[in-house]
């Protein structure tokens, strides 16, 4: 606990890890290596305020740089770490310089899926994940005509997010989806419709079954063809495809890989010394009952705590259930548990309202609840979960049912 | 710039300096101070920056809003003066202002 602990990427992960290792006990060199040219900032808010421009980049950060000298944290911002050697515990960053560490930890993330298709190297096609994505984006929006064009590949919450934003900026917004609904991978149809909408009601041009065939203009995007034949005019085109976790520095190291870094329950990759946290790794997760990959901050904050404790020869399980937020137009959703293998779904409210909740079920059991502008609900769905309480398919449909009465 | 008093649940006592502007969780965020977790940012999403602003202190911060009430009548161990600390912007009268933390978020 007295040479150097490294962190490689400098986001939720390692702002969370950094304080929680100087809590746990660790005296040496605290080491945080970025690529990006930012202090750790949140990343929800780039396709929510920030895009809309309500937030500046400086109410970003999720503290400023300065606040980290507190903890004697150092960081290498700008920087990235090329490669990992095991066997000298070192690592070499991209200018040649080498570090050597007593303790590792990967905060690598994760990055957008990037899909072949023609055309997407033209000036005007964006993914969406960095302070730097949103900087061009708004440039390019800017040197455009009014009302700009902006057409979004992929219905999933940032891509939808994406195009609430715009909306709000005045741009004239089209978003492509490949399946038959908005959200298909993660919630249940009465959601999908819901928002689908929502965003037809504010003006967005959401279409489904639309697979893309290329992105056309000469140096500048001017045009997204479909399979159908139909093409949509766009001054920007922001691509919405996922995300892939970046392995690639542990997987050159030798480390193991399972759909992302694998690390136990305690954050530990398959070298003792090196532990993984927040996008990046998958593991096992003890309420869910199998090896996840999450993608959203409270699971990066909580395993980087747990991480944070591991290097400190510390084993403090991971215990809370994963939830999740979106915020569209003056719609509020909280999520709280992870459907994955969902049986049954119920709805509590009136789901042509504006505010209601979808219910997940396997078996009994429940799983997840999506909230929409019902905040209430959503705590005591948390809270349900944390206690491992089943409401009966009665009591959640029954809105005169007080699901709190169920956690006395 | 103001200075915020925040009381944890064992008595320990930590001030920090807040910008007039920013809010009580991000004074604590900036700060370490250990019992505000802040897991949306302040996105009024998460409720695990409740706090109890101290009685003396309740006619300087402002009203609550209806988001924050629902978020916090399903927080552990609700109040007649609990808060969501994010909601709470600092303003010079805030100056010596004291908030408690529970002793655990979930
Ligand atoms: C637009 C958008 C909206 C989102 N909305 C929500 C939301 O509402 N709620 C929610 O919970 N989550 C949301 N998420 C997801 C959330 O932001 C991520 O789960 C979170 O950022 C994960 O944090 P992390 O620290 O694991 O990794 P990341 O935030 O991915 O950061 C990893 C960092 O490491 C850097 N890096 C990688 N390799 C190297 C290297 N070799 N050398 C140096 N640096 C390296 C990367 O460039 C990056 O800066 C959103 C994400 C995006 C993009
Ligand atoms: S920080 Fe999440 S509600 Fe205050």
């Amino acid at each position: 606990m007295q040479g150097n602990c490294i962190i490689i990427g400098a986001s939720h992960a390692a702002a969370q890890l950094a304080p929680s290792l100087r809590q746990e006990g660790w005296q040496g060199r605290i080491i945080i290596i970025g690529d990006e040219p930012h202090a750790p900032y949140h990343r929800p808010p780039l396709s929510k305020t920030f895009l809309s421009g309500e937030k500046t980049l400086q109410q970003l950060l999720i503290r400023p740089l300065a606040a980290y000298d507190k903890i004697d944290a150092e960081f290498m911002l700008g920087q990235r770490v090329d490669s990992i050697d095991r066997e000298n515990k070192s690592i070499t960053l991209d200018n040649g310089e080498t570090l050597s560490y007593e303790k590792l930890a990967l905060c690598t993330g994760s990055r957008p899926r990037q899909i072949p298709l023609p055309g997407v190297e033209l000036s005007g096609v964006h993914y969406l994940r960095t302070v730097a994505d949103i900087e061009s984006i708004r440039a390019h929006l800017d040197k455009s005509q009014k009302p700009a064009k902006a057409v979004i590949i992929g219905g999933g919450y940032i891509g939808l997010e994406t195009a609430a934003a715009l909306n709000k900026l005045g741009v004239e917004v089209t978003v492509l989806e490949m399946m038959e609904r908005i959200l298909q991978r993660v919630t249940a149809p009465v959601i999908s419709e819901f928002y689908q909408n929502i965003h037809t009601e504010a003006g967005v041009n959401i279409l489904t079954s639309m697979g893309v065939d290329a992105i056309q203009g000469e140096a500048k995007v001017e045009s997204v063809l479909c399979s159908n034949g139909e093409t949509f005019a766009a001054d920007v085109v922001i691509i919405g495809a996922g995300i892939i976790p970046n392995i690639e520095l542990a997987e050159a190291a030798g480390l193991t890989i399972d759909n992302g870094i694998a690390v136990d329950a305690y954050a530990q990759t398959s070298d003792p010394d090196i532990v993984a946290a927040g996008d990046c790794s998958s593991y096992p997760h003890k309420l869910i009952g199998s090896r996840v990959r999450l993608e959203s901050v409270p699971n990066a904050t909580e395993q980087a705590k747990t991480a944070a404790a591991s290097i400190c020869g510390k084993q403090i399980d991971n215990h809370t259930h994963p939830w999740f937020w979106s915020d569209q137009y003056d719609i509020k959703l909280q999520i709280a548990g992870f459907n994955m293998g969902y049986d049954q779904v119920l709805v509590r409210g009136d789901n042509n309202s504006r505010a209601f909740s979808v219910w997940y079920f396997k078996g009994e059991q429940l799983l997840a609840a999506d909230c929409i502008n019902q905040a209430k609900e959503f705590m005591q769905a948390k809270q349900l979960l944390a206690k491992g309480i089943n409401p009966s398919p009665g009591h959640v449909c029954d809105t005169d049912f007080d699901l709190k009465s169920l956690l006395a | 710039m103001p200075l915020i008093n925040y009381v944890d649940a064992s008595g320990n006592q930590f001030e920090a300096e807040v910008e007039v502007g920013s809010n009580v969780m991000q004074g604590a965020v900036d700060n370490m101070i250990d019992g505000i977790l802040a897991e949306c940012g302040g996105a009024c999403a998460c409720a695990t920056c409740h706090c109890y602003v101290d009685e003396a202190w309740q006619d300087k911060v402002p009203a609550v809003e209806s988001a924050e009430q629902d978020l916090l009548e399903a927080v552990v161990d609700p109040k007649d003066n609990s808060r969501l600390s994010c909601q709470l912007v600092v303003t010079e009268e805030m100056d010596g202002m004291v908030v408690h933390l529970p002793a655990s978020q979930y």
